[in-house]
């Protein structure tokens, strides 16, 4: 495990729950991102709202950036192919199955819900099963 | 006014968050799903941290009806798991595992300007709306 990254990772999801935290409080909406991608495209209610969220993922990192020397790490397959398909499931699978990695993983689970621990855990499943069978083909190393 | 300023304040926020975690770099996303070959456990850390915040602030929140900004708040308390979570979440996985990048960092990557990215951001909403396509 030589990238492990514990501490970082860390300071970074306490950072996501705290985000997660201030936008229910005072919103009243859970910030599950799969969830505010779709009702911005979809959705006329609070649309501008989920447009601005949206934005601000577009931003932390920028300012983050800003001040920090390097401009961060973004290794990613160049295969045309695996992009078109792999964007295409996310959206779908995502909307079909009620959420992501935000909205089941961190919102879903830490209310206790037994759908949100389900999607997760499948979820992290098919990835796994996914990235192993593409490291037969050696296309992920 | 208001519910536009803190959408776009945690917005940003969660995306600092991702980028100090590591999530935005979908390499060490897929090291994450490799178990068998230099597993990465990090984004277990990611999880845990956020959910360390989340649980207990959720819990006090729990019989709260209006938010700060006094919007109803309406969780939905669906219990049942159904064939569309079990196949979506299947299908979100198979993706996932496919590039490395779940909505968020798909969005947050726009900051690092690799045009690929972009075609990941369209196929996405294109999977989103043959979503709502099917479902209709």
């Amino acid at each position: 495990m030589y990238n492990f990254t514990p501490f970082t990772s860390l300071i970074g999801g306490i950072i996501i729950g705290f985000s997660v935290v201030l936008y229910f409080y005072t919103t009243g909406r859970l910030a599950g991102i799969s969830g505010i991608l779709a009702n911005s495209v979809t959705n006329k209610l609070n649309r501008f709202s989920n447009f601005l969220f949206l934005l601000g993922l577009v931003i932390g990192p920028s300012i983050y950036f800003l001040f920090n020397e390097s401009s961060g790490t973004f290794e990613i397959t160049n295969s045309l192919i695996l992009i078109i398909l792999g964007g295409f499931l996310v959206g779908l699978g995502t909307r079909m199955g009620s959420g992501c990695t935000s909205g089941h993983g961190i919102c879903g689970i830490s209310r206790f819900s037994i759908r949100s621990i389900f999607a997760t855990i499948i979820f992290i499943l098919f990835g796994i099963i996914t990235v192993f069978i593409l490291q037969q083909f050696g296309i992920h190393l | 006014m208001k519910d536009k300023i803190l959408s776009l304040s945690c917005g940003v926020i969660f995306g600092v968050g991702l980028v100090i975690s590591g999530m935005t770099n979908p390499e060490k996303v897929i090291g994450f799903l490799s178990i068998t070959n230099d597993w990465d456990a990090s984004l277990i850390f990611v999880m845990g941290g956020a959910i360390l915040v989340t649980c207990p602030i959720f819990l006090l929140l729990k019989y709260q009806v209006t938010s700060l900004l006094d919007a109803r708040i309406t969780l939905t308390e669906i219990k049942h798991i159904d064939r569309r979570l079990v196949l979506g979440s299947a299908l979100f996985g198979v993706g996932w595992g496919l590039v490395g990048l779940c909505p968020g960092p798909a969005i947050s990557s726009i900051a690092f300007f690799e045009p690929i990215t972009f075609i990941f951001l369209v196929s996405m909403i294109a999977g989103i709306l043959f979503n709502k396509y099917i479902a209709n």
